[in-house]
């Protein structure tokens, strides 16, 4: 990698103040941008760790009910500590890599990177949440902009991302077979006013939400319901794991399996 | 009653002590003092014409020693090829040239262009972001039936065509083999692809090159499997430096795979530029960089046919294969696709006429060669595949078509080359068909199918060349090299054993396993030997460890080396008992005189060798003994696999949930040690069946360049084996009556997996004929639905 300052402030504001520096970065848990400095392929003058700020850490339920995660927690924390309040989201943590990226990984870091085959995003999308930052709160449906792409500022960081509790919900991931991160998946929220129905790793527009299954299943909650439904594969993504008709088959069964899961 | 030690029992691998407490000491735990640090700049073009390497910029860079080009090293040789393979036509096989560095035109993605050596790794790199560089684009040569048409874009300006050789085995009149087909009762055919794979050992390869001015000693460091065939390679066709004056040391090297068996570029260049930069020059490659410069394994495009009379007798078998070598001949390339494949063809089976046909292909890709089983795997595929669909052709049980082949009769000379000294494929597929309970495997299939999974059964049958190999015979089949194997007893004063051998352990536990035999011929305790291996300063000279072959080869000089101890110490136990020395019996560590109560205890005998004070004046006084041992012919492993899978209809994702292995191997030494080779090539042939894929794209691009797309088998991804090596028909020309165990699973268990996933993709009213590895979820569900 190439040379660059390190800070590791302990406050939002010393962190944004830091980040106000010419290409200044921040660093949450360095499980993406750590192999990129050392393929060379950024060069931040600074690092900003957020690691050290003790308000962006932690899972704690809000008066409304929702869930709020501080925007350093890591993956393993929110396995563990969101557990009883949002165990769905909790089951979709504890899918991340393994536990050495569990351990060091953000949300925050997963959310602001926004890769098209990245579980958080479904997650978020698929609860409706919404994104906290130093300056505003995004709701999730604005923030999610296509692949590696997001409503963030330069140097605006995540602090938390508040998550509005579904009666059920449940994250089907199907694994990419060599990097485990998602070749499709699936988070699917049940809310007492609709469903909504994120996904990840299918699209080249990054996280998507399939509304004809969101409103298919909102009039009547069952896998039947999507029967006739089908994904158009043309936006779908294709590589070595998977053709665009794969994906968009996928996307279904996964989807169907969601079903099962919450019904 | 299992042993407790000695030759058959399961000894606790003693090496792994060092290793399971972060204590062994790999080759890039080496450090010498003063070392600067090269980095090779690679090229990102698969081809290309190289008009301009201006390195003026970063010669000036902070903490640059000296930048290397192609130009550097033009008189010095390229990486030699240790196999001259004979096309059909007699002619020899076409050669180019392989420079360490880049000359005229680069040939894959990762050829290494230039090399920065710099105080640290970091202003290497440094330095080589600021070489100014043009490269003019040429077509990359990539599909290997393209390849070898007229006119092709040729990879080598030089050469005639694509084609390195046009090579045949077994019957040559193609009219006798038209003829065989045209009277079968029933043809076979089948088109599959082997797929590329990269060996991804733990520890990526690392070289340290040392040089002392002052008495002109080089000091290589490496990770290699065979640091002799390294020394020897590397002085006599590169650098031509004296053998005495080079020390090539292998110490813990993390895992091989084959891939470390060869001769690579950056260890002849750590050991010029130690010299030329007068200085200790240490490389350690990233993981990218092993992804595009560790020699590649497999790539084979074949189409097989296997023909059958009216009564389901194999009569004739054919196979056309276009085997890939990528953009240079690494070491032993040129024999993986030909003696180490074609050979094989008959496997387990008396088919009478057999024709292999081989172009051997040059494409801009990384050089490919010897992989974990090396050429048999790719012959066993093709064969299990195409007796499994012939038996699906024809409604027969493959188990019964397989037992109404099997050659029974031992010797048994193949219409390929080979001839098997002994073997009992009814009694191992008995021991398998029991082993995994096959009568059960329809109630399975039921359960299975009640939870909406598709079940199918795989069977394979394998045979392998191992312990390679008779010198004389690998000569005549173009080796440049003897395949022999050496070892030195070295027995101290005090009783206590060091082996000095030519076999390299890098994870295989000949630590353990090698200390039982010579315990055992002597009737001491394992603790009191310990072997020596991989440094050319210690040990007398050593081939290396590949094929399968240490215990087979080396392990055979061991025994006749510690024959020629005993054989000694004998002649000094008669003087001390003053007895015959005809009479002298050596049982648990102690010579008697036979029919008599008088012994001597071994360590009297090894004391008294070295303070020979009442001594048989005749003998020499020490007690060391070399011997070399040159193999009559290879050893003949075979084994039969089932596999079960399950099939996931929905989305074609195929899990393994049984894998059981009866293999044929001979004499144990430590059965344990055998069970766990047994398990690490079966994990790495269902990572070749389900997961591993080598791709690239047309412009020679290669896609899967980290484990972000390249799919390497995890521990769920596989189950807990069953194993059976208790058929045991030992080898006959060995004193050991092994016959090695390295490769057997990874050759043994790809077909068995695909076999397995296609019989479940038949159930059920589905009729799938053919899927190519890596079976991936996806190329399931496609064929499913195609
Ligand atoms: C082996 C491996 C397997 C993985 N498997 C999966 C998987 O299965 N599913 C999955 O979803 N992910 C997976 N990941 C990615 C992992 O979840 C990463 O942790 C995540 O993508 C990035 O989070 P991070 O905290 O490490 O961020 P970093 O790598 O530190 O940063 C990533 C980017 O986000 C920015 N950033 C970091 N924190 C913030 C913040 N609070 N506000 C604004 N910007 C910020 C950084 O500047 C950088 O641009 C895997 C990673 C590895 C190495």
């Amino acid at each position: 990698m190439y040379n660059f300052e390190f800070e590791k402030p302990s406050t939002i504001a010393d962190a944004v103040a830091a980040l106000g520096s010419e290409d200044a970065q921040a660093l949450g848990g360095g499980q993406t941008l750590i192999p990129t400095l050392k393929q060379r392929l950024a060069a931040p003058s600074s690092l900003v760790s957020l690691s050290s700020i003790a308000e962006m850490q932690g899972v704690c339920v809000e008066d409304d009910g929702s869930v709020a995660i501080g925007g350093a927690t890591t993956h393993a924390a929110v396995a563990a500590d969101a557990a009883g309040s949002y165990p769905a989201l909790a089951a979709l943590a504890g899918q991340i890599g393994d536990p050495a990226v569990r351990n060091r990984g953000t949300i925050g870091g997963s959310i602001a990177n926004n890769d098209p085959a990245a579980c958080y995003p479904a997650g978020a999308l698929g609860s409706g949440a919404t994104i906290v930052t130093n300056t505003r709160q995004i709701a999730a449906d604005d923030f999610f902009q296509g692949m590696f792409t997001t409503a963030l500022d330069e140097g605006e960081i995540i602090t938390s991302v508040r998550f509005p509790v579904p009666q059920a919900a449940s994250y089907q991931k199907f694994l990419q077979p060599a990097s485990r991160f998602a070749l499709v998946g699936v988070y699917l929220a049940r809310f007492a006013d609709g469903v909504r129905v994120a996904v990840t790793g299918a699209s080249e527009d990054g996280v998507f939400r399939w509304s004809e299954a969101e409103q298919a299943l909102s009039k009547e909650f069952r896998e039947d319901a999507l029967m006739d439904l089908n994904i158009n594969p043309a936006n779908m993504i294709a590589d070595l794991h998977g053709s665009k008709n794969y994906r968009a088959h996928l996307v279904k069964v996964m989807t169907k399996r969601a079903v099962q899961a919450t019904i | 009653m299992p042993k407790d030690s000695g030759i058959g029992a399961s000894s606790k691998r003693r090496e792994d002590v060092r290793f399971l407490t972060g204590a062994g000491n790999y080759t890039d735990d080496i450090n010498v003092y003063g070392q600067a640090h090269v980095y090779f700049l690679r090229s990102d073009i698969a081809h290309g014409r190289i008009t301009k390497v201006d390195t003026s910029a970063a010669e000036g860079m902070p903490g640059v020693v000296k930048v290397f080009t192609g130009k550097d090293f033009e008189g010095v040789g390229g990486m030699p090829c240790g196999w001259e393979v004979t096309d059909k036509h007699g002619a020899p096989m076409q050669e180019p040239p392989h420079p360490i560095l880049a000359q005229g035109k680069v040939r894959h993605v990762g050829d290494p262009i230039a090399a920065v050596v710099a105080d640290s790794l970091e202003q290497a790199r440094d330095a080589a972001e600021a070489i100014d560089l043009d490269i003019e684009e040429l077509p990359a040569v990539m599909n290997m039936k393209a390849a070898a048409q007229d006119g092709a874009t040729l990879v080598h300006d030089d050469l005639k065509n694509n084609i390195c050789y046009d090579w045949q085995l077994g019957e040559t009149d193609d009219a006798k083999v038209n003829e065989v087909f045209a009277n079968a009762a029933h043809v076979t055919t089948l088109d599959l692809v082997n797929n590329r794979l990269v060996a991804n050992p733990m520890e990526p390869r690392v070289a340290v090159g040392e040089y002392a001015r002052a008495t002109e000693d080089y000091t290589l460091y490496t990770t290699s499997q065979n640091p002799h065939v390294i020394r020897l390679l590397m002085c006599a066709f590169v650098l031509g430096l004296p053998e005495h004056k080079v020390r090539v040391v292998a110490p813990d090297v993390g895992g091989g795979f084959g891939t470390k068996i060869f001769h690579y570029a950056e260890e002849a260049f750590c050991t010029f530029a130690a010299k030329a930069c007068n200085r200790p020059v240490k490389w350690t490659s990233s993981r990218s960089e092993a992804f595009m410069s560790d020699a590649h394994g497999r790539d084979h495009v074949s189409k097989i046919e296997l023909a059958l009379d009216a009564d389901n007798n194999f009569v004739g078998l054919r196979t056309n294969t276009y085997a890939n070598l990528g953009a240079y001949l690494s070491t032993f390339s040129s024999s993986v696709p030909t003696w180490l494949h074609g050979t094989l063809m008959a496997g387990n089976y008396k088919t009478p006429v057999i024709q292999v046909n081989v172009k051997a292909m040059f494409t801009n890709t990384v050089p490919v060669d010897a992989y974990r089983g090396a050429g048999r795997p790719e012959a066993t595929y093709q064969l299990e595949r195409v007796v499994d669909k012939a038996a699906r052709e024809l409604g027969v049980d493959p188990i019964a078509l397989r037992r109404q082949n099997f050659v029974t009769q031992f010797p048994y000379d193949t219409p390929v080359a080979l001839t098997y000294d002994t073997g009992d494929y009814n009694g191992t597929m008995d021991k398998l068909e029991a082993a995994a309970d096959l009568t059960g495997f329809a109630a399975r299939r039921s359960a299975s199918e009640a939870n909406g999974k598709l079940r199918g059964l795989g069977i394979n049958c394998y045979i392998e060349a191992c312990g390679i190999a008779p010198s004389n015979i690998v000569g005549m089949l173009g080796a440049r090299a003897g395949l022999y194997d050496a070892a030195t007893v070295r027995v101290n004063a005090t009783g206590s054993i060091s082996v000095m051998v030519g076999a390299h352990s890098h994870g295989q536990g000949h630590e353990t396993a090698f200390p039982q035999v010579v315990a055992d011929m002597i009737g001491i305790d394992e603790s009191m030997v310990e072997i020596v291996h991989g440094d050319t300063s210690k040990i007398p000279f050593g081939m290396g460890t590949y094929g399968s072959r240490s215990l087979a080869v080396c392990g055979s000089a061991m025994v006749k080396a510690t024959e020629k101890v005993i054989d000694k110490a004998k002649k000094i136990a008669a003087h001390l008992l003053e007895a015959s020395e005809a009479d002298i019996e050596l049982k648990d560590g102690q010579f008697s005189v036979a029919g008599t109560d008088k012994s001597v205890a071994w360590g009297d005998v090894t004391l008294t060798a070295y303070v020979p004070h009442n001594y048989p004046l005749e003998v020499e006084p020490g007690l060391e003994e070399t011997a070399f041992y040159d193999p009559a012919n290879f050893t003949f492993p075979a084994g039969a696999y089932a596999c079960e899978v399950e099939v996931d209809p929905e989305t074609g994702q195929v899990s393994i949930e049984a894998f059981t292995a009866a293999d044929d191997f001979g004499n144990i030494v430590n059965p344990m040690i055998v069970d766990g080779q047994v398990h690490g090539g079966i994990g790495q042939g269902i990572g070749q069946a389900l997961l591993e894929n080598c791709a690239y794209d047309e412009n020679g691009q290669l896609l899967s360049a980290s484990f972000m797309d390249y799919a390497m088998p995890r521990a769920d991804d596989v189950p807990f084996y069953g194993v059976d090596h208790s058929s045991q028909t030992p080898c006959t020309h060995n004193p050991l009556g092994v016959k090695g165990c390295g490769e057997a699973g990874a050759i043994g268990s790809p077909p068995a997996v695909v076999n397995a996933v296609l019989d479940a993709l038949n159930s059920g009213g589905k009729a799938v004929d053919h899927i190519d590895m890596p079976v991936s979820p996806s190329r399931v569900w496609a064929a499913m639905n195609g």
